[in-house]
């Protein structure tokens, strides 16, 4: 299937990025090209076969509710782009 | 020479006194200063701390509480969060970012006393097979410096190839150690998923990702990986198994050791002098002692396009995390959250690295997740099914690592799925959960190539046994680049 620049736009969108009108086409054409090559999926009848979400049949393994890790608050926000006492700062969400 | 010596060699020098480790990490160091800048390997060297954990294993040592690796230097893959280190992950996304704790691997190997002088350069969040995709630039191949070095743990293998250190480590989601280990010229496992920790190793595909060492020999790999495996509470899909002696098996025989060659290895795609190479490797196993059957993964076609579609869809949800909003790169003056997180993501990431993300997340989408996301996971359900099926008849799987030697720089950049194609003979074994190795089996001209040594589910210490007993009957292993 061929996206084209809308779809491309749409796809953008979905996953929060940026991408400049210039290089829309070549992601166009990127995209095209490996959604057609993972396209050979499809040849093979998978009825009846089940997923395989991971390597290893394992199931989740829960540990007890109790408390384990310290507030690193401090060192934790000492890296991020803008705080305020304590707070991450974003552009204004709500007027 | 110092850095011709293996880690067993250096270990056993250091015990013995012959020199410390501060003497040794000071060599190390000078060939870093020397030869990086024309390979680009390394992205942050961390000299003045690696000289302080250096004379603290000193200490260790005088004191007799030293371990086999204490005072080795080593690298570390910029994917290990290293505590008040950058940790880049080859990305503009993460170019400011100071981790605030150490992955578990990096704990692992500083309590086992290693000196870790540096982090190495890497295709961005691993998504490559060049390196070339790294916001640093690409890395060369010592043993050509027009080639690729394979990727993504292309710094880590162009390191311990130029001797820079005597191990790296590297993590592989479809081929990211044994690829580059083939193309430099190196030794790399990838262990079972589930052995080594993935927690403070930057995800790229959760359900693939798996870290391991890069050295120079098996017993080299062993050593390290001894010390890297291991049960770890804060990683969910650690398995709680004990770690054994990899070492203490390394000799043991290979006498009727059954060989499995993939036929679909062998076929249309494999460069003719590879596979030359690998006949010859296979002729050698057959001196050993080893029977060599033929065997069928029917469905080996299917993995690079099952790949990515898994890969991408995993990639597009962890790599959400990168909002501009709590570390990393944020964009200047955004008008209103959307705008902050588009434009931090958009200029954060580079190009590699976004197609993987829209292809995830259109196979994700409403309408096509059943299509594409279903239908790969279960075609790896019949991946994983060819090769449980393979160990039935067989003790280890061999073919070729890569189809070719290293491709030029800029050979492949413009297509992507040719470039994804160089990855046809490891992405299988990711996809499901076995571990792999590539040893240095010859060359094609001046540029390496590696077998692939394929085991069952755990069975790293036979993986490392059969790659020793080649390496004491083979010195490609041996062989160093011209100039380093």
């Amino acid at each position: 299937m061929a996206l084209n620049k809308s779809d491309v736009e749409k796809i953008a969108h979905l996953a929060r990025l940026e991408i400049n009108e210039a290089d829309i086409p070549l992601y166009a054409n990127n995209l095209t090209n490996i959604l057609s090559f993972v396209e050979q999926m499809s040849a093979i009848d998978t009825t009846g076969v089940e997923p395989m979400a991971h390597p290893l049949a394992a199931s989740q393994r829960l540990r007890p509710d109790i408390v384990t890790e310290t507030n690193q608050r401090e060192l934790f926000q000492s890296i991020a782009p803008q705080v305020e006492a304590g707070l991450y700062l974003v552009p204004k969400v709500i007027e | 020479m110092l850095h011709n010596k293996t880690i067993a060699e250096l270990s056993a020098d250091l015990h013995a006194g012959e020199y410390s480790s501060e003497h040794l990490t000071r060599a190390f160091l000078a060939r870093i200063e020397q030869f990086n800048p024309q390979l680009n390997a390394l992205v942050t060297v961390t000299a003045e701390q690696a000289l302080a954990d250096a004379r603290v294993a000193d200490a260790r040592l005088k004191a007799g509480t030293a371990g086999p690796l204490t005072g080795i230097p080593l690298v570390q893959k910029d994917i290990f969060c290293t505590k008040g280190v950058k940790t880049s992950c080859g990305s503009r996304m993460l170019d400011n970012f100071i981790a605030p704790y150490d992955a578990t691997t990096v704990t692992k190997l500083k309590d086992a006393g290693m000196v870790m002088v540096g982090k190495s350069n890497m295709d961005e969040f691993a998504m490559g097979s060049s390196n070339e995709t790294s916001f640093y630039g690409p890395v060369k191949n010592p043993w050509d410096t027009a080639a690729v070095p394979g990727g993504s743990s292309g710094g880590s293998a162009a390191a311990v190839a130029a001797r820079l250190a005597p191990v790296a480590t590297g993590t592989d989601t479809g081929g990211s150690i044994r690829q580059p280990a083939a193309l430099c010229g190196i030794t790399g496992i990838k262990p079972t998923y589930g052995r080594v920790s993935r927690y403070g190793m930057i995800a790229f595909a959760s359900s693939l990702d798996q870290g391991g060492p890069m050295a120079r020999t098996a017993e080299d790999c062993a050593l390290v990986l001894g010390a890297m495996a291991g049960f770890d509470e804060r990683d969910s899909t650690s398995v709680d198994m004990p770690v054994p002696d990899y070492r203490a098996t390394l000799n043991d025989s290979i006498q009727g050791l059954k060989i499995g060659l993939p036929k679909e290895y062998f076929g249309e795609g494999l460069d003719a002098q590879v596979a030359q190479v690998i006949e010859d490797a296979i002729k050698q196993y057959r001196t050993l002692g080893a029977e060599v059957v033929e065997i069928s993964l029917p469905n080996t076609q299917l993995a690079v396009p099952t790949y990515y579609v898994v890969a991408p869809a995993e990639c597009s949800s962890n790599l959400s995390r990168f909002d501009g909003v709590r570390f990393g790169y944020r964009c200047e003056n955004p008008h209103d959250l959307l705008d902050l997180y588009k434009r931090s993501r958009g200029e954060g990431f580079g190009p590699e690295v976004k197609r993987r993300i829209m292809i995830g997340t259109y196979a994700l989408s409403a309408g096509y997740y059943d299509a594409y996301y279903i239908k790969a996971q279960q075609l790896r359900r019949l991946i994983s099914d060819d090769f449980i099926q393979a160990f039935k008849q067989v003790d280890v799987i061999m073919g070729p690592t890569s189809p070719t030697v290293a491709f030029n720089i800029g050979e492949k950049v413009a297509d992507p799925v040719t470039m994804y194609l160089s990855d046809i003979y490891t992405i299988a074994v990711n996809l499901a959960g076995l571990p792999g190795m590539s040893i240095p089996a010859g060359f094609v001209g001046k540029r390496p190539v590696g077998l692939q040594l394929i085991g069952n589910y755990f069975a790293e210490a036979r993986l490392l046994n059969v790659a020793h007993k080649y390496q004491q009957a083979t010195d490609w292993h041996d062989r160093v680049p011209e100039g380093f």
